[in-house]
């Protein structure tokens, strides 16, 4: 009834070409990112802005850049916490070192070292597929992390090896470190978030990420038609631990306010892959239900029993938790196994014949 | 399709309803959050520890109806160690129920993560005998308190009580010891005191991490322990890795009671998986352990009239043991505060005022109960770690621990100034001016 392709007729290439080509959805989308903007942070708490949206959205930033890679360009990883670590780590480097660079420049320089050591750990994906691949960024993940608590020159010989996150400010309003507002850190995050899901958006139905895709599809026959392997695929990894890189400067900066290497481990790689794939691979909006839905579900259950005063021992809410959220990530792979984004599509056609279905 | 649409409106309900958590009542009472860690890999250590957190809180208000007549209101929340869901935590409980008092992280990673936070919120941080060791230094860390002793004053009260057992310091000399730690934050801050210490009294050490992903594995560092026959040997352990070093020690024979553990590294569910192998071996401690102790017979009765925590039959551990002092050095910082602002509930500002004033003699402690379970702690506004950090020695007799000396004051004339270098350099990279304490 309301939400039609019928009757829209585009008049131009541009029109033809543009992020979104139903005004429904064009509509819908600026109406949420306004609002994220405009509304939520005068109404959401502290607790909401800071502790639920803020990591979520961090998190949807490292779950874009692990589907660019996995998604969009086919490569398995399990390096995501390792390169969110090498953000973190040289953006920690960048703001403590030269002070007077502007905080948006130090998340983004972060961001493109870990782009640098993204396509050193992505050479070997031009000779290794699949598993393989898989292992050798889990080298990485072991490496790095390794290497940033090894050599005390990436905490400036902090004695604690802990070293806290220098507050910094944008336009005299501080936006990173614990005295920052949770609102002036979750716009900071929000805007990260949302202009690099816009070139996210524009990077994959260009041209690049038509390469990509091919690549994921059928290497050889991309190779045939003209697509060199290794720009593509090197490019995509660069791109995706950009994105890792810049989530990962932004969780150490703006969320726990420490640059920590335990904050990346392992089962942090293993989380942003689980968002990705519950979310839907090769996605924009999957990186983004995924990240909520794997990062707020636990938190959820977790709240929902004390909110409602049963007299549960804390451990037991906690194991209630795991197996609640295990159950549910099994149930939503075989009812949906293309993830949240695929839900959300079939809601959109349905809506189309609503209310009246054949 | 039905019943997946239930499934999304079930999860969304569940997401949505966490907002009325927040929701605070206003009674007047002294609402103690606790960041608790009883599942997940460390869970063995940390149910413990908020055990006797809670029992000590619960008899407090079984016994007394609260500090002062005002009823102390315990709850937990579980970060399963992880930073991430620590500061969570922490921002869910900290506006609740008329706002917390007083935070015990019960981690090192999230202390860190809560340093600045908690000062920004004016809420104290408790870090008992963890944590940042720099934040002994009051003037920069007003709102840090981690006595009654930190890693480094450790470190060098352990070689005070190996020097006593080899007869003076000037025996040290040219030994060799070997240090055994977790290759983590937490492991590698006595560092930086033993290469103080070794130059100082001429000996040297060999280090040994243990990385984290692997502590289970550690067969070749007692291979080389075994040929290179350290005097000593030191433990900065945690978790499975506590166990399983004492199971090689005693595989390449290495004599148990010339191996100290900290204090994180001598506890029951470290050596009882062990077995009959791990007797004689030694750990530090800043409290008594055993269920002889005059505060037991309130516990007991906590137990006897069903309000208990735990299962009577597990009260009484080292980590227990620790619980029960943090529950009465909170309740001691509330009676201090109390006895300055009025006997209502405190705010987290005033409880800050309460435990930079404790002074606990040992006349206090006696009164309380509490003697031979936690030693006397004078905190002031420059010192947060106390001013006589000491550490007892305890060995694991193949059923209980049982302490082995006396108070083993630190070195704290070398730590200190160690302590102010950190935290200068702290203050200096965040801009913080420290505050006068004169």
């Amino acid at each position: 009834m309301f939400y039609r392709e019928a009757g829209i007729f585009k008049t131009s290439y541009a029109s033809d070409q543009a992020l979104f080509r139903i005004p429904l959805d064009r509509l819908f989308v600026i109406g949420v990112v306004a609002a994220a903007y405009l509304v939520v942070p005068f109404v959401g708490d502290q607790y909401w802005l800071g502790s639920i949206l803020l990591p979520s959205l961090i998190l949807s930033i490292a779950a874009l850049g692990l589907n660019i890679l996995t998604g969009y360009c086919g490569q398995v990883s399990l390096g995501t916490g390792a390169f969110m670590a090498a953000g973190a780590f040289m953006a920690y480097k960048f703001a403590s070192n030269i002070t007077w660079l502007p905080i948006p420049v130090v998340i983004v320089l972060g961001g493109l070292c870990a782009a640098a050591i993204g396509v050193a750990f992505g050479l070997p994906s031009l000779r290794i597929k699949g598993f393989y691949l898989a292992v050798t960024t889990l080298a990485a993940q072991f490496f790095l992390l390794w290497l940033f608590q090894k050599i005390p020159w990436f905490v400036n010989y902090s004695i604690a090896g802990v070293p806290t996150a220098p507050p910094r400010e944008i336009f005299g309003i501080l936006v990173t470190g614990a005295e920052a507002s949770p609102a002036a850190r979750y716009l900071f995050v929000l805007t990260f978030a949302v202009v690099l899901a816009l070139v996210a958006a524009n990077l994959v139905r260009g041209r690049i990420g038509r390469t990509w895709m091919a690549i994921r599809d059928m290497d050889i026959a991309a190779e045939l038609i003209g697509i060199k392997p290794l720009n593509t695929k090197l490019s995509a990894f660069a791109v995706s631990s950009f994105y890792c890189g810049v989530a990962g400067a932004l969780w150490s900066f703006c969320y726990i306010n420490t640059v920590e290497a335990s904050a990346f481990d392992i089962f942090r790689s293993f989380m942003v892959l689980f968002m990705v794939i519950v979310g839907g691979l090769g996605s924009i909006l999957g990186s983004f239900l995924g990240a909520f839905f794997i990062f707020l579900l636990p938190i959820g259950l977790n709240n929902a029993v004390t909110t409602f005063g049963l007299p549960i021992a804390t451990e037991t809410i906690t194991y209630i938790e795991f197996m609640v959220f295990g159950a549910l990530i099994v149930f939503f792979l075989i009812v949906e196994p293309h993830g949240l984004a695929r839900l959300w599509q079939i809601v959109k056609e349905k809506l189309r014949l609503w209310p009246f279905p054949y | 399709m039905s019943i997946r649409s239930l499934t999304l409106a079930l999860a969304g309900a569940a997401i949505g309803l966490a907002g009325l958590a927040g929701a605070a009542s206003a009674a007047d009472q002294i609402y103690i959050p606790n960041l608790v860690y009883k599942t997940g890999p460390y869970g063995p250590s940390g149910t413990p520890v908020a055990h006797g957190v809670a029992d000590y809180l619960a008899m407090i208000n079984m016994r007394d109806g609260g500090v002062n007549g005002v009823p102390i209101l315990y709850e937990e929340c579980e970060t399963g160690y992880k930073t991430d869901r620590g500061v969570e935590c922490y921002d869910r409980v900290k506006n609740q129920n008329g706002g917390a008092v007083v935070i015990n992280p019960w981690s090192t990673g999230i202390t860190y993560a809560l340093i600045e936070k908690a000062t920004a919120d004016k809420i104290p941080i408790l870090s008992l005998g963890y944590g940042r060791t720099s934040a002994a230094d009051g003037r920069v860390f007003p709102y840090v308190f981690n006595f009654p002793s930190t890693y480094w004053n450790q470190a060098t009260a352990i070689f005070k009580y190996i020097a006593d057992q080899e007869g003076g310091f000037d025996k040290l000399k040219g030994k060799n010891f070997g240090f055994v730690y977790l290759d983590h934050p937490y492991g590698k801050e006595p560092i930086p005191t033993l290469d103080i210490l070794a130059e100082k009294y001429g000996f040297t050490y060999d280090k040994y991490p243990v990385p984290p992903a692997s502590m289970t594995e550690q067969k070749s560092i007692w291979l080389q322990i075994r040929r290179s026959k350290p005097a000593y040997v030191i433990m900065w352990g945690w978790g499975a890795m506590n166990a399983t070093a004492i199971t090689e020690a005693s595989n390449v024979k290495y004599p148990m009671d010339h191996f100290i553990g900290n204090w994180w590294a001598a506890a029951e569910p470290d050596v009882v998986p062990v077995g009959e192998a791990a007797k004689g071996y030694k750990g530090a401690t800043f409290n008594g352990v055993g269920t002889d102790f005059a505060v037991y017979k309130d516990i007991n009765a906590l137990y006897d009239a069903g309000k208990g925590t735990w299962s009577k039959d597990q009260i009484g551990g080292v980590l227990y043991s620790r619980g029960l002092v943090t529950g009465a050095y909170m309740v001691e910082a509330i009676k201090v505060a109390q006895a300055k602002f009025g006997n209502r509930a405190i705010t987290g500002e005033e409880m800050q005022y309460g435990l930079e004033n404790l002074d606990l003699d040992a006349a206090k402690i006696a009164k309380l109960g509490l003697t031979g379970l936690m030693p006397p702690v004078k905190v002031t506004c420059d010192n947060h770690e106390g001013q006589n950090p000491a550490i007892l020695i305890q060995q694991w007799n193949g059923k209980a621990w049982e302490i082995k000396s006396d108070w083993i004051a630190a070195d704290t004339a070398l730590v200190r100034p160690l302590i102010e270098q950190d935290a200068a350099q702290y203050a200096k990279e965040n801009n913080i001016t420290p505050r006068s304490c004169s």
